[in-house]
């Protein structure tokens, strides 16, 4: 088993779906969510705030500074994720197929490093 | 080289793609099963030159090769215990055994192999490079001069689609009934580009061209024996084996290029086109047509026709319509637009081309400039050739083309 980030890309500046199509699209999530919780491929997942609300930390000869806003300033942002458990990238690829469409926006797949063995 | 050492170059580009397959299912990890059939051959070399060459050559690498596995993963055996276990393996004498060889061929390890080579995840790029590495058997130098980029460059290609391969899981398999048609696509089309890398005629490097050639012919013959139900599989085949019968009488002995109306037909081999055309006629019987079978139809229609005057142009023009409707391209609505200025004259064909999206595609300027010339359009036609000759960098196309331009009468 591998575990795979499916991160959802937002693009900023686009026009905001409708309240109808975003009641839609939790409920298209939800479904998912649900299947994944099910077939016991579910870790983790949740949406996040946009990111011009998020906060940077970084350490620089021994200071540590915070700037206010995304770490990179491009038009795509992580709108959200899920971390999955999947036998192989075919089956987080199934996965990653119904969560792009659930979400209306494009999943990034990305396995997880293995966990070093003690 | 003496009579062992040619054996073992001739299994290695042969069966090295069976062997790593094997390994490849047992083991799950390309780089143990690269090494490992790489240290059998070695051993080959060794042996085989003084024991004799085994009785079946492929059974003893694979064996071997399982043996060096099996070692490599008992020295790691703290990590790896567990696979080890798994696989209960015992390693037996290659010389002993008698090296059973599948023959059923859905039971074929290559198959899983050439699904996981080209797998959509994979760029394609990084499709061909390890579809020709790892089933073609041919070295990284050989794959890096055949696409012209630098050693390190497809050396690095290859080490980053492995890494992915391993890292992100892309597994060992062969596709479910429901998804082959879509993960068949990669696989063709991986096949089908290796050939016309090949194909392209170029001035160095012949021989490397001829190779891959050779090795296209090879893997869509393994296709098809692997998968013999599936009609594009036999398309795709049947397109090569007729190409392959004209390549002979595609360039002259300096090198220069000769366009299908004016080859010399009889250089065309037969066998080829017989084989092809049987299997075009087979494809037909299923009527289940796709893109390559269409395109093998349309050869098979040159293919037949004893000069290009007799050729029925009528009917490859229906083919075309057909083709266009799978795979609605500028290019091929150009290839149909030749065929009816073949049909209707030169001024049908220029009316075809006109409006298609082709500016950048020198065979574009090219087709326009010999039509324009046939309808007496001589200075049109000159520029018509100096679009296509800037636009290609291939020498014999510019020589070729140089060749139509210097030919065109005094202007009009």
């Amino acid at each position: 088993m591998t575990q795979y980030l499916l991160s959802v890309y937002m693009i900023d500046g686009q026009e905001p779906p409708s309240e109808e199509e975003i009641t839609k699209m939790y409920a298209d999530v939800d479904v998912v969510n649900e299947e994944l919780k099910q077939t016991g491929a579910w870790v983790f997942a949740g949406g996040l705030h946009p990111a011009t609300l998020a906060t940077v930390v970084r350490e620089n000869a021994g200071e540590v500074l915070l700037t206010d806003g995304p770490f990179v300033e491009t038009k795509e942002q992580l709108g959200g994720f899920w971390v999955i458990e999947a036998a192989d990238l075919d089956a987080a690829l199934t996965w990653a197929r119904k969560a792009t469409v659930a979400c209306q926006a494009p999943v990034e797949v990305r396995p997880f490093q293995d966990v070093p063995e003690q | 080289m003496s009579v062992a050492a040619a054996t073992i170059e001739q299994v290695f580009r042969e069966e090295s793609g069976q062997a790593i397959a094997t390994l490849v299912r047992l083991f799950g990890d390309i780089d143990v099963a690269e090494e490992a059939v790489q240290e059998a051959f070695l051993i080959a070399s060794e042996r085989w030159p003084q024991a004799g060459v085994p009785p079946n050559p492929p059974g003893w690498i694979v064996t071997t090769a399982k043996n060096r596995a099996i070692d490599r993963f008992r020295r790691e055996a703290s990590r790896h215990d567990r696979q080890v276990q798994a696989l209960d393996l015992t390693a037996v004498d290659p010389d002993e055994e008698e090296g059973a060889m599948p023959t059923d061929p859905m039971r074929d390890d290559r198959l899983g192999l050439i699904f996981m080579c080209c797998h959509p995840a994979l760029a394609q790029s990084a499709q061909v490079a390890l579809t020709l590495r790892l089933l073609g058997g041919l070295q990284t130098p050989e794959i890096a001069r055949a696409f012209l980029v630098p050693e390190a460059t497809m050396a690095q290609r290859l080490v980053r689609a492995k890494k992915k391969i391993s890292a992100a899981n892309i597994p060992y398999r062969i596709p479910r009934d429901e998804e082959l048609t879509d993960r068949l696509r990669p696989v063709l089309a991986v096949v089908y580009l290796v050939y016309n890398e090949g194909h392209t005629v170029s001035g160095g490097e012949q021989l490397v061209r001829d190779d891959l050639c050779r090795e296209a012919v090879r893997l869509a013959r393994l296709l098809a024996e692997l998968m013999p139900d599936e009609p594009e599989v036999k398309g795709l085949l049947a397109l090569l084996l007729l190409s392959e019968a004209r390549r002979p009488a595609r360039t002259t002995a300096d090198g220069s290029l000769v366009l299908m109306p004016d080859q010399d037909r009889s250089l065309w081999d037969q066998e080829l086109i017989a084989e092809g055309h049987e299997l075009v006629r087979s494809c037909l019987r299923r009527n289940q047509p796709g893109p390559y079978q269409l395109q093998a139809a349309i050869n098979a229609v040159h293919t037949d026709a004893e000069s290009a005057e007799e050729t029925d142009w009528a009917q490859i023009i229906a083919l075309y319509d057909q083709l266009l409707a799978w795979t609605p391209t500028p290019v091929v609505a150009l290839n149909r637009a030749v065929a009816i200025a073949q049909l209707d004259g030169p001024r049908a064909g220029l009316a075809a081309m006109d409006g298609l999206q082709l500016d950048e595609y020198y065979a574009y300027h090219a087709a326009r400039a010999d039509l324009l010339a046939r309808i007496g359009s001589a200075e049109e036609a000159r520029e018509a050739y100096e679009a296509a000759i800037r636009l290609t960098d291939n020498d014999a196309e510019q020589r070729h083309l140089r060749g139509r331009r210097d030919g065109l009468g005094a202007s009009d």
